[in-house]
This record gives structure tokens, C-alpha cells and sequence, in this order.
């Protein structure tokens, strides 16, 4: 019984680490616009499906998922650049639709070019079928550690050097930062290729467990969507908190409540009970506006 | 002496709503310029226009430069640093953060290091509460916070929005003494909006008088104070 309550906190842990990638992705986009991207998710099947191609092209693995990363982030520039500054002053009801036909259209164009079988995705940790130390397989350890890796990465790119202060006070505050000389149009479409290649990284490293076709993410968004609102739309480290927290939970209930067919429930449970109870999140913040 | 900052029908306004209606003003080089007006007159319109926050018709020039088709990260890069109304503090950020931002465009580490110290001799409390997140500071302590992240940038122009808004009377009177020592000791020349007009005038060398997007007086601060109009609708004696 506690081997199997250690294994499912573990394989918890594993899946949260890119719930906590993807929910930080759609933070990023969401403390510098108030959107929330809905084409998240297909965004890094698409990043996916490249760095698929790179591989099977001959690249060493680490060559096409550094290559993959570099596509997605330009990826993610354009998007800002062609749909998203034309769209700054509409009304939010507009971004959805935008963002919802973005989806649309990368899911689309995914079935298209690389069609809709399942693929299996190579794992340079050495495969999900081998068990290592009984709790967890080989690449779900690889994966959590390059999620952990990056994740401090970004924790320190944005507290620790002049460019994330820039990104962080132009999401925050973009008329002040202008005023300061930080060109913010700029930042913007750092932030969206930033968080576009976090989303790619969170596919790449998800697609050997959960094999790869065009809505391999549909899912997994949804996880990442309540792990943002649990920690706090708007805050990066509660999106974060918020990921690992839905993994660990999400199994637990699928292995001792509910089943393993209403997981995904258990997602849309949280979000609702997120937004019922407490809005903000456990670590956002309530901001109340006086009428 | 010539104009650092010159304006020549300036014409400006939000969507349908035009609020400046062709104002000419100067700022001497080295000088202090009061803009005074009561509310709606369209004054911190006028610093956005210059700033560059707004597009306006007309002609804006900073030294030699005309600055008025300019975006307003150009034209902090020019030296024109802006201490806009309500402060524009970053307030999720620290003291420390926000300074920092305050010099972002320097390359000059050591130059922007010995501005910082000087600043933390016009204002020692910024120095003590460096770690603080910069929303749990007080008004004036924040108006200073927003004064320092302006100067940070090296400016040949301060403007300023309304700084004694919501403050205690001692504290603003303090923070016009300091404004008074940077124009003095820096050579910065400033542009102050305020509806105080009292205070304005007595760190001001020139001054307008806004009223509904025309200016209706220009001259010396000590003519405009001795002026029967003003005296009784600004000054209340």
C-alpha cells in the first residue's frame, strides 16, 4: 500500500513538473496581456511534431530539441508580432476567439502535415518501460529534473538580470516602463517566445509517456489550466506550486477515489472550485475595485 | 539664454475629446516652468504630449531635436525624465527594482552607482527601505521613490505631474526644497504641473497659467503671484 501510495506521488510529481511548465507558460502570457492563451497547449504540440521531424531527419536528440526550442521561441515572437498587437486595445471576448482559432488552425495544420496516428517519441533517458529504484521510470526522472532545471533557470533569468526586470515591470506596469526607456512591445514578444518555448520543452519532454498526436495537449492543458488558478493566475511561482499540486492530486484521486477514467475531471473540478471559493488563487492577489 | 524645451501650437485631446487648443510654452535651460491650472485644464495632458504618452499636433522641441513624433522610450533616451501623476510607481516591485529600472537605458555602472548615492542624500528613507516592496511605502515616501527613478535616467528635463497630490504639507515642502537643490546642483531644468500654485511659485523662475487647453498668462513667477486675477482665484487672498 505505501509502495503504491510513494509511486503515486512520484509519477505525481513527474506529471506535475509539466502541468507546472505549461501553467507557467499561460502565467507568462497572462500577467503581460490578461489574455489567457488557449492555443497554449497546441503551440507545443507544434513544437512537438518539429523537433519529430529534426530527429527523424538524423539530428542527435539534444541537437533537434535545442533546435525545436529555438523554432518555438521564434514561434511564439511572430504570434505576438502578427496576432497579438493588433489586438492590444480589443475587448477580451475578441483574444478568446482569437486564441481559440489559433488553436483551431495549429491543430489543423498538425493533422495535415504530420497526420493524425499516434506516434511514439524517442526519450533520451533511456525509455518509460525499464522501473528504476521501483517508483519511477527513467525518463520520468529526466524529465522532472530538465522541468526543475528550467524552471530555475527562469526563476533566475527574471529576478536576476536587467532583461527579466524589464519583462517583469513591463507586464506590471507598461506606461511606467516606457517612462524608464523599456521598449515594451519588445518585451512582449520576448515574454510570448518565452513562454512558447517553455510550452515546446513541456511537450517534448511529455510526448514519450503520452505519445504524440495532434491533441496530445488537449489534456494537459486543461491540467495546467487548474494548476494556474490554483496558485494564482497572475502569480508565476503560485502557477508553478499550483502544477506540481494538480499532479500529485490528480493521481491520488485517480488511484484511491475516482478512477483513472475521471482524472480529467478532477481537473475541472479545481478550476471550478478554484474560481467559486477563492478566485485568486492561493497566492494571487484579490484586487478589488472600487465602484 | 535659449530654450531647453520649446512647444509651438500644441494641440492634443483622448478619441473625440480635445483638451489642448494650440499651446505655445518654453523651458528655459537651467530654469524651473510652473504649469498651474485648476483641474481639467488640461495640464498633465500637456506633460503626456511632451513625454510622448500622447500623440499631439504641433511642434515639441528638446534642444535642437523636434521630439513630438517620437515614442516615449526615445524620448527618455533624450533625457527627459517623467514623474508621472499618481507617482507610476512599480508597486509589485522593490525600492531597489524600481531604481533600477529608473537607470535602465546606462551603460555607465560606476556614473549610475554615484547617482544613487547622491539621491540617497536627498532622500536617506529610500536607502532603508531598499528591500521593501515599493507598495507598502507611504505617499511621500513613494513621490520620492518616483522623483529618484526619474533622475536615474540623467535627464537634461524633469517634468513633474502634480507631486504634492495626497501628501502631508510638511513632506511636500520638503520634496520642493530637494526639487530646488537638483535644479540648483545638477543643472536639471525642470517643468512642475501643480495645482498648487503657491508652492509652484515659490521654486519657479517662469510660469503659465492653463485654463481649459489655452494659456491665458506667461511670465516671471513673481509677476504672475503678484497678479490680482491669480492671487484671487489660485492663490485665495
Amino acid at each position: 500500500m505505501m509502495i503504491g501510495l510513494a509511486h503515486q506521488i512520484t509519477s505525481g510529481i513527474a506529471n506535475g513538473s509539466i502541468y507546472a511548465a505549461v501553467a507557467l507558460a499561460l502565467v507568462m502570457i497572462y500577467q503581460s496581456t490578461h489574455h489567457l492563451n488557449f492555443a497554449q497547449g497546441e503551440m507545443a504540440t507544434l513544437s512537438t511534431y518539429m523537433c519529430l521531424t529534426l530527429i527523424n531527419a538524423g539530428l542527435p536528440y539534444w541537437g533537434a530539441f535545442a533546435l525545436a526550442v529555438a523554432a518555438s521561441f521564434v514561434m511564439g515572437l511572430l504570434t505576438e508580432r502578427i496576432l497579438m498587437r493588433p489586438m492590444l486595445n480589443a475587448p477580451p471576448l475578441s483574444a478568446v476567439g482569437v486564441f481559440i482559432g489559433l488553436l483551431l488552425l495549429i491543430n489543423a495544420f498538425d493533422g495535415w502535415v504530420w497526420d493524425y496516428v499516434i506516434k511514439p517519441f524517442p526519450s533520451p533517458f533511456g525509455g518509460s518501460n525499464a522501473v528504476l529504484g521501483g517508483f519511477i521510470s527513467p525518463h520520468e526522472l529526466g524529465e522532472t529534473a530538465v522541468t526543475l532545471v528550467m524552471l530555475v533557470a527562469i526563476y533566475l533569468f527574471f529576478r536576476h538580470t536587467t532583461l527579466g526586470l524589464a519583462m517583469r515591470a513591463a507586464a506590471y506596469n507598461p506606461v511606467s516602463s516606457r517612462l524608464c526607456g523599456v521598449r515594451v512591445n519588445r518585451m512582449l514578444g520576448l515574454g510570448w517566445g518565452l513562454a512558447a518555448a517553455i510550452g515546446g520543452i513541456a511537450g517534448i519532454m511529455v510526448a514519450p509517456i503520452v505519445f504524440l498526436d495532434p491533441n496530445m495537449m488537449g489534456g494537459i492543458l486543461l491540467y495546467a489550466f487548474a494548476g494556474a488558478l490554483l496558485g494564482g493566475i497572475d502569480n508565476a511561482l503560485g502557477a508553478v506550486i499550483g502544477g506540481f499540486t494538480v499532479g500529485v492530486v490528480e493521481n491520488l484521486f485517480g488511484a484511491y477515489v475516482v478512477g483513472t477514467e475521471l482524472k480529467l475531471t478532477v481537473a475541472l473540478i479545481i478550476i471550478v472550485a478554484v474560481l467559486l471559493v477563492k478566485p485568486a488563487g492561493l497566492l494571487g492577489r484579490t484586487v478589488q475595485t472600487r465602484v | 539664454m535659449p530654450a531647453l524645451l520649446e512647444a509651438r501650437g500644441l494641440h492634443a485631446g483622448y478619441g473625440q475629446t480635445k483638451v489642448l487648443h494650440g499651446i505655445d510654452f518654453a523651458v528655459e535651460q537651467g530654469g524651473v516652468t510652473a504649469l498651474l491650472g485648476a483641474n481639467g485644464a488640461g495640464k498633465t495632458t500637456t506633460l503626456r504630449a511632451v513625454c510622448g504618452l500622447i500623440r499631439a499636433q504641433g511642434e515639441i522641441r528638446l534642444g535642437t531635436d523636434r521630439i513630438d513624433r517620437l515614442a516615449a522610450e526615445e524620448i527618455v533616451r533624450r533625457g527627459v525624465g517623467h514623474v508621472p501623476d499618481g507617482r507610476g510607481t512599480f508597486l509589485e516591485l522593490t525600492v531597489e527594482e524600481n531604481l533600477r529600472l529608473g537607470a535602465y537605458t546606462r551603460k555607465d555602472r560606476a556614473a549610475v552607482a554615484a547617482d544613487v548615492e547622491r539621491i540617497f542624500g536627498y532622500f536617506p528613507v529610500l536607502r532603508q527601505r531598499l528591500r521593501q516592496q515599493a507598495g507598502t511605502l507611504s505617499g511621500g515616501e513613494q513621490q520620492m521613490l518616483a522623483i529618484a527613478r526619474a533622475l536615474l535616467v540623467k535627464p537634461r528635463l524633469l517634468l513633474l505631474d502634480e507631486p504634492s497630490f495626497g501628501l502631508a504639507p510638511l513632506i511636500v515642502q520638503g520634496i520642493f526644497a530637494i526639487l530646488r537643490r537638483i535644479n540648483v546642483e545638477e543643472g536639471v531644468s525642470i517643468l512642475v504641473v501643480e495645482q498648487n500654485a503657491s508652492l509652484a511659485l515659490d521654486i519657479a523662475d517662469h510660469a503659465y497659467l492653463l485654463e481649459t487647453g489655452h494659456i491665458v498668462m506667461a511670465g516671471g513667477a513673481a509677476e504672475i503671484r503678484r497678479d490680482e486675477s491669480v492671487r484671487r482665484s489660485y492663490l485665495g487672498y
